[in-house]
């Protein structure tokens, strides 16, 4: 135990002995230098008259937009059955792409350790590794703007998520009762049915509806992009500057955000 | 009572021997399993036959498709190195800086949103600037910062810190709530201020879960850094987005490679740091 003796030799007690602390310390001052050093480069390509300026303008905007227009509900209700529909249907092409990623993935059921494995993890990767807006402004360019776009946006981009979490499930599966059901002589497809996915349905149920509530808040933004739901009325309503138009689309993202994740806890909740 | 609930399984059993065993459903209650699988299916059909696909449009665009997934076989990393160095240099330090300030916000506003550390009134605050912080979007609060703020990484590290302060807290002051009380108690006793309490008895139980947080957190935002800038926030989004308006899908393939050989780094980092601390 780190020990120190003060001036009338009296013993008190440290936290960490001489070097730990000295390292603590050293570790402290290069983080604070790199922060700084990071703060002085943004602050270098800011421009800083229009920070100060910021307080009026933010006072400005929100003056123009309040109250909302609340007649402009009935233009919405369109784009809000879209945006449902984006990740909605987003997620159940998903999940149906990635249970086959998630079963070559996991170690335990992998056919080829060497070869299929290392595909599915970089399947994986990169499907997580891009953001769905980046997703949908790509396949923007190909398919087209509209909501088919954005459908394909969010599938892509949901693939590695549900087949990461999945297969991390399938790996920390009870491997006796997948013994059991090898020793009744099952096949290969007999084992998955009875002897697995029993076992990773609960974690399957809870990732759908968690990876859902996602969706639903990304999908309000794939618009901005052109990739249809609610985001285009936004981009369109930001570009005219219909500040009372942007804050009722806010409003009706913040319902529909807090909708989903009640929707999320409930099921959630039911499953576990 | 007991006989009866005996007899009549007995029977059940007699009932059962010799049908066919049948999986037991996920849901038990028929009713709700019927109604949830037609209620399924029609919304299903109802929400492909809402989807309008314009084929002609698609077929024309497999060409471009194909060219990106050529850019991305035969990536251009040079002929806009100049861009790509800037765009990353400056997506780095908006995460690096938002998540040192967005941890420092977030301590205090986790230890305020735990209930058994913050009064009632703290809490209340505390949550619910964790439940706005959460509910909107990274984008959305781009765009309202970039118009407040004008365009470039300043509002992309406003976006970025704001973002980390509900996801910390909210997770930290979770971890709070389900700490070990004894521990907490046994440094109460030895009559430790507040502070004392706080630095030896709640933060040693935290601390593991908190950098693995923070390194976790890190890794998000320099994803999100990567999108931020669609929308003016600054970052290498922005020379990505140059990329795809000018369908150059060689260096837009080349940029979206770095994006997804760093995030795999800092993955690949995170997760040696987090065995290592836990």
């Amino acid at each position: 135990m780190p020990i120190s003796s003060d001036k009338s030799g009296l013993k008190v007690w440290q936290r960490r002995d001489r070097n730990t602390q000295l390292l603590v310390w050293a570790g402290w001052l290069l983080g604070t230098m790199v922060f700084l050093y990071c703060w002085r480069q943004i602050s270098d390509a800011t421009e800083w008259f229009f920070v100060w300026d910021a307080p009026r303008i933010a006072a400005d905007i929100g003056d123009r937009a309040l109250p909302p227009r609340w007649a402009y509900i009935n233009s919405l209700w369109e784009p809000i059955w879209d945006t449902l529909n984006i990740a909605t249907l987003g997620t159940l092409f998903a999940l149906v792409l990635a249970v086959p990623v998630a079963f070559l993935a996991a170690r335990n059921t992998t056919p080829n350790r060497y070869i299929i494995r290392p595909i599915a993890l970089l399947i994986i990767v990169s499907s997580r590794s891009i953001n769905s807006l980046i997703w949908a402004l790509l396949l923007v360019a190909v398919v087209g703007p509209g909501v088919f776009a954005g459908m394909l946006a969010i599938t892509i981009r949901s693939i590695g998520f549900c087949a990461k979490l999945l297969y991390e499930a399938i790996e920390e599966i009870d491997q006796s009762q997948v013994e059991a059901i090898t020793a009744t002589g099952a096949s290969r497809w007999q084992i998955m049915a009875y002897g697995i996915v029993p076992q990773i349905m609960p974690a399957f149920a809870g990732i759908s509806v968690f990876r859902w509530d996602i969706n639903i808040r990304e999908s309000t933004v794939l618009g901005l992009v052109g990739a249809g739901g609610i985001g285009l009325q936004l981009q369109g309503s930001l570009n005219t500057l219909a500040w009372p138009q942007v804050s009722l689309i806010l409003l009706v993202i913040l319902f529909a955000v807090l909708i989903s994740e009640w929707v999320s806890a409930k099921v959630r909740g039911a499953i576990i | 009572m007991s006989r009866s609930s005996t007899l009549h399984a007995d029977a059940r059993l007699e009932d059962l021997v010799g049908s066919k065993w049948q999986k037991p459903p996920f849901i038990t209650s028929s009713l709700l399993r019927w109604s949830l699988t037609i209620g399924a299916l029609v919304y299903f059909v109802v929400a492909i036959s809402s989807l309008d696909v314009n084929w002609s449009r698609v077929s024309e665009g497999l060409d471009r498709g194909l060219q990106f997934f050529l850019g991305f076989v035969n990536p251009d990393f040079t002929s806009r190195a100049v861009d790509i160095k800037e765009g990353l240099i400056e997506s780095v330090e908006m995460t690096i800086a938002s998540t040192v300030v967005g941890i420092f916000i977030s301590i205090p506003i986790g230890l305020g949103a735990a209930r058994n550390i913050a009064p009632l009134p703290v809490y209340l605050v505390c949550r619910s600037i964790v439940a706005v912080s959460r509910a909107l979007n990274e984008i959305i609060v781009a765009i309202l910062l970039v118009a407040i703020f004008g365009f470039g990484p300043l509002a992309g590290f406003l976006t970025l810190s704001f973002a980390t302060i509900g996801f910390l807290a909210k997770l930290l002051a979770e971890e709070i709530e389900d700490m070990d009380k004894v521990q907490a108690e046994a440094v109460r006793a030895t009559g430790s201020r507040w502070t004392q309490w706080i630095n030896y008895g709640v933060q040693p139980q935290i601390m593991p879960r908190l950098i693995g947080l923070s390194i976790y957190r890190l890794d998000i935002n320099f994803r999100e850094s990567a999108v931020l800038g669609l929308v003016g926030a600054g970052g290498i989004g922005a020379t990505l987005n140059t990329a795809f308006d000018r369908y150059e899908f060689d260096t837009a393939a080349a940029i979206l490679l770095i994006i997804i050989i760093v995030v795999m780094m800092l993955e690949y980092l995170s997760g040696i740091i987090r065995a290592k601390v836990q």
